[in-house]
């Protein structure tokens, strides 16, 4: 067996463990990753959004406040499955099963790339969900069939920028409680520090620049323009660019902490 | 099978001038190790000795400062790769996977090593059947007691028919029965030929299982040998006798010139360096009058080799 070969069989080796995992701790995961930003749907949509609709006034493209919530909402589903994933890596590295893997011919990259490829796939599951509900709940979306492969794609891209992102601080962090914790910027406070609620411009001055560049803006942005039908201008590139050095900058940290971790190479 | 002189002439283990420092604490200093194939090694010391980090180095996880070691012929620094598909490690930490069944942890080192599936399937059920997991196959280890799990570990060790074995105290936390059991384990896999270098702070589990020991203190190599060489290097070997009176033991001593006599419990201890021979003397020299109670020979254990030679008793349990 040539060595891509190898490599390619470990890492579908630890892809199907992490599943394996993901369907013992299902009930949790349904709970975190789709549960979760459903509620925050509810919330943001029956409880504030009559009052967030009309204060949205242009924005809203005379759409009810479902239509601009949703691009958010599958953001913030995205994000959501960044705890799991670095619980999950931080379990890994703490335990001794990954000196046992250490210890044997195995594709050094393998481990990674079985948490980073599940994680992915949750995140992906959970937003199909996600917005399945939202559209019970009245979600209108006026995308062409391009444009949901579009959405698709962007979904794709960003969850992968997150899965390696949240990898790589599950590697840096020695306990799970800090693996958890060191994820709810990424799931809670980046979310609302960008236009997924409402438009950066209406936030105070502070806040107004860092939200209205940030990449989860430009992720949101680019969705609820394919989403709704508005035009997207350059903003789906925007948001790729950003996916794209996310996932090459947390991919170089994740792989040199799991080197740091000690194996003689 | 290879013969026994095959055996002792070929090395699994050589290990030259291994040092290692955690900043400025040196906990491995310059530690030289031959380990035969077909041996059982045991590296005997108390916690923070140094056996772990011996364990960690030889089974490539972390890099000495200095030093050169060889597995099975192989360069350790080198050929890393090709050393880990020749050992199997089971640490002082579990190494199983919580979330997976006990099989189908089986199955992911099975997968890992690249078995072909019928294989993978039928080592997966030898190895259930031959560690007494069958039943507790389709549960997760969450579920096993701290035996179980340990012969889980040990199996997924053994998955890849490794030929040289670390185990890195592999009783520590156990029960006297489950050590009993994994004691015979150990026995088992050393008649298949299979090399060991096992790590303990029991003196009993060392003299059960090694062929030779060393005993490690703060990072080097006290003492190294046969548990019978180690045990004979330490001075104290005696007869007791017991007797029944004090007359007795009036005239045992006055023809025993080199014991020393207990008045309060009528013992008298002979100095026996010499093994039967001299105890046929001693018995000798008593004659028929003297009416012995009882007759002990007393050998000194590795408890006293350690102590001598560390100046520390050993941790004799843990947790």
């Amino acid at each position: 067996m040539s060595p891509v070969t190898i490599a390619a069989q470990d890492s579908a080796t630890m892809l199907w463990r992490e599943i394996k995992h993901s369907i013992r701790l299902l009930r949790l995961l349904i709970v975190s990753a789709i549960l979760v930003p459903v509620v925050m749907l509810l919330l943001f949509d029956y409880i504030l959004g009559g009052t967030i609709g009309r204060g949205l006034g242009d924005a809203a493209r005379g759409a009810p406040y479902i239509d601009y919530l949703v691009a958010g909402i599958l953001v913030m589903t995205v994000a959501g499955g960044c705890g799991p994933t670095a619980i999950n890596v931080t379990m890994d590295m703490t335990g001794g099963f990954v000196d046992r893997i250490r210890t044997m011919a195995v594709t050094r990259g393998a481990l990674l790339a079985g948490h980073v490829g599940v994680s992915v796939l949750r995140m992906l599951v959970a937003t199909a969900a996600v917005t399945g509900v939202a559209l019970l709940l009245g979600f209108r979306p006026k995308a062409s069939v391009a444009d949901w492969f579009a959405v698709v794609g962007i979904v794709a891209a960003f969850s992968f920028a997150l899965a390696w992102l949240s990898a790589a601080i599950g590697l840096v962090t020695k306990s799970v409680a800090g693996a958890n914790g060191s994820t709810l910027p990424l799931s809670f406070l980046l979310p609302f520090l960008s236009s997924t609620f409402v438009p950066p411009g209406s936030m105070p001055a502070g806040v107004r620049w860092f939200a209205a560049n940030q990449p989860f803006t430009a992720v949101v942005d680019s969705l609820r323009a394919l989403l709704t039908g508005a035009p997207a201008g350059n903003t789906p590139y925007v948001a790729l660019a950003w996916c794209a050095a996310i996932a090459l900058i947390s991919s170089l940290w994740a792989q040199a902490s799991f080197r740091r971790g000690g194996a003689v190479t | 099978m290879n013969t026994l002189t095959d055996h002792a002439t070929r090395t699994a283990v050589s290990v030259k001038g291994l040092c290692k420092a955690y900043g400025e604490r040196l906990v491995l200093d310059d530690v030289d190790l031959t380990i035969a194939e077909g041996e059982v090694f045991a590296l005997l010391g108390p916690n923070g000795a140094g056996k772990t980090t011996i364990v960690r180095i030889l089974s490539t996880l972390i890099s000495a400062d200095s030093g050169t070691a060889a597995i099975l012929g192989y360069d350790l620094r080198g050929e890393a790769g090709a050393v880990r598909g020749v050992i199997g490690v089971t640490g002082q930490f579990s190494a199983v996977d919580n979330l997976l069944t006990g099989e189908e942890n089986l199955l992911l080192m099975g997968r890992l090593l690249h078995l072909p599936a019928t294989e993978r399937r039928a080592r997966t059920s030898q190895l259930l059947e031959r560690f007494d997991l069958v039943e507790a196959a389709t549960q997760t280890p969450a579920t096993y007691s701290g035996g179980m799990t340990r012969r889980l570990d040990i199996a997924m060790t053994l998955m890849g028919r490794p030929r040289l074995i670390f185990l890195d105290e592999p009783t520590t936390g156990l029960d006297p029965r489950s050590r009993q059991i994994m004691w015979q384990l150990i026995r088992e896999l050393v008649a298949e030929g299979v090399t060991i270098l096992l790590t303990t702070q029991y003196l009993e589990e060392a003299d059960q299982l090694a062929d030779r020991i060393a005993m490690l203190d703060r990072g080097r190599i006290v003492a190294e040998g046969t548990p019978e060489e180690l045990k004979r290097r330490m001075p104290g070997a005696h007869i007791r006798l017991r007797f029944a009176d004090a007359a007795s033991l009036d005239k045992a001593a006055r023809e025993m010139l080199e014991g020393t006599r207990d008045d309060e419990e009528l013992v008298l201890r002979i100095p026996n360096e010499g093994g039967i021979r001299s105890l046929r003397n001693v018995l000798a020299r008593l004659g028929d009058d003297v009416a012995v109670e009882d007759l002990s020979l007393h050998t000194p254990d590795l408890d006293d080799v350690f102590f001598a030679l560390t100046g520390n008793a050993p941790e004799e349990k843990k947790s």
